[in-house]
């Protein structure tokens, strides 16, 4: 469970975050939505520990973040696994070594432990015969998949997702959403996912977040989401003429 | 206005200075795994220093014979011995060229390659990657391009150096201007041991700004890939005059 109390950040003048408090929990894909520029990634980054809050605080499970020293800190971030928009995959490194890399640095498993947990990484993500590859030589699809595997190398307790299927086509976006919601499931994470793709949201949307110009407009589920009344987020989800359709004939119904 | 502008290029100044001592306090600690270390150490030392030998090989060879040429065109004088061409070769070289100006060449591969390697890293989210793993992305990235170049290129000062003679000597064969043994005798005319370590010494000296100032420009390089081009400039600006300031201060210490 990771939990917000009171969370601003603000950047010179400009305040990006306001007065944020929720709860994300256990077992559960917590997403994140909002426009472009409404603050989503700045909060997930403030969440993970990237940005610093100017006030509030963060609570993984009944831990206080900014209550941990720098060394204590770099032992909670080795129960994180991220995601990255765009994967985030080091270029100098194979798959393998990518996967491998907190293994190397974290564990003093030995080399034939690593490589069992790198197969089986990347058969979680429905990846292989490609340990030897360099990320240039991976599909956006594959990318992310690998990136996932990397996440998960650790068997993390929260994994955070920054637009997770940005750049793909729609049959890879929903694969990527899937196997990220078993992932949660399966070992029980507290997943935290930022996304502006509807598809995800009615797809995984176990909690939802509107964010809108730095404040959270509307919390639910992706069950709730269609009867909202919030003008907003009403903008946001049924942008198109197609989903706003879809709306009238529920709410008729 | 001049007094504002002026205090505040100093304010920038200083922050610069902070943040590249803040990162070196991040980069001079001891490696998580000395089995990693090593590893990349020798994979920069290839990419680093390796590879340059050859434009540092091809370098010398041309300016040793161009030292030749100027200074056997220059010594007309009856009265001044024919074999003092090879010593004013050799002075040359280990004085200035074979350090100092082989430095500036560094700088330009080197620096912008580290620059350019670290700015794009950055921007990509690999930095925050390693950062969010829990490992220490400075001391990972930066220590074996510091510590492989430091220990290094002081032997590739004494590879300009010797390619640079041999150079001359290939002039000298090929134009008749002096004899081979008028310049033998010129190379170990009044040598002095002690200039090679002075040369050597500088070398390590300015290995040491190259890699750092680069690292610190890549590492916090921003703005997409214009901004990792500008960062990958003001590197090898930076470093230039660093070289040259440096060397002055060494000249005046060592010499």
């Amino acid at each position: 469970m990771i939990k917000l109390t009171h969370i601003w950040k603000s950047f010179g003048e400009q305040s990006v975050l306001k007065d944020i408090s929720t709860v994300f929990e256990k077992g559960k894909a917590n997403l994140i939505i909002g426009a472009s520029g409404s603050g989503k990634t700045v909060l997930l980054k403030t969440i993970f520990g990237l940005h610093k809050a100017d006030s509030g605080d963060i609570y993984y499970d009944t831990t206080l973040f900014s209550s941990l020293n720098p060394t204590e800190q770099r032992l909670l971030r080795q129960q994180m696994g991220i995601l990255f928009q765009g994967s985030a995959l080091f270029d100098f490194a194979t798959v393998e070594e990518n996967i491998r890399f907190p293994m190397d640095f974290l564990t003093d498993w030995s080399i034939e432990q690593k490589r069992e947990r790198v197969d089986f990484c990347l058969k979680r993500v429905n990846l292989s015969n490609v340990q030897r590859l360099y990320p240039s030589e991976l599909s956006g699809g594959m990318q992310k998949r690998v990136g996932i595997a990397r996440a998960i190398a650790l068997n993390p307790k929260y994994l955070f997702c920054d637009e997770p299927n940005s750049g793909l086509d729609p049959q890879t976006a929903i694969i990527i959403d899937e196997l990220i919601y078993e992932i949660t499931q399966e070992y029980q994470m507290t997943t935290i996912i930022n996304t502006h793709d509807m598809n995800s949201v009615m797809a995984i949307g176990d909690k939802l977040i509107f964010i809108y110009k730095g404040e959270i407009a509307w919390e639910g589920t992706k069950d709730e989401v269609i009867y909202a009344d919030c003008a907003t987020l009403n903008d946001f989800v049924f942008a198109s003429k197609l989903a706003r359709k879809v709306k009238e004939m529920h709410t008729i119904s | 206005m001049a007094r504002i502008v002026n205090s505040m290029n100093i304010q920038n100044g200083i922050k610069l200075i902070g943040s590249y001592s803040l990162l070196m306090k991040r980069v001079f600690v001891k490696p998580e795994k000395w089995r990693i270390f090593w590893r990349y150490f020798f994979i920069e030392l290839d990419k680093l220093c390796i590879q340059t030998i050859p434009l540092i090989m091809i370098i010398s060879l041309a300016v040793g014979a161009v030292l030749v040429v100027q200074t056997a065109s220059n010594l007309e004088n009856p009265f001044i011995p024919k074999m003092y061409v090879g010593y004013m070769v050799r002075e040359s070289l280990v004085l200035e060229f074979s350090s100092t100006l082989i430095a500036l060449i560094i700088a330009g591969k080197v620096g912008s390659n580290i620059a350019s390697e670290l700015g794009s890293m950055r921007i990509t989210e690999q930095i925050d990657a390693m950062e969010m793993m829990g490992i220490n992305s400075a001391g990972f990235l930066v220590l074996p391009k510091i510590t492989a170049a430091t220990i290094f290129n002081p032997l590739m000062m004494l590879i300009s150096f010797i390619c640079g003679l041999i150079g001359g000597w290939m002039m000298v064969v090929a134009s008749g201007m002096i004899t081979v043994e008028q310049y033998v005798d010129g190379l170990q005319y009044a040598y002095t041991p002690y200039f090679i370590v002075y040369s050597m010494v500088k070398m390590a000296i300015f290995s040491l700004i190259i890699t750092s100032v680069s690292s610190f420009y890549g590492y916090f390089a921003s703005n997409g890939s214009l901004g990792v081009g500008r960062s990958s400039t003001r590197a090898i600006v930076v470093c230039s005059f660093l070289i040259l300031i440096s060397n002055l201060l060494i000249t005046n210490i060592m010499l």
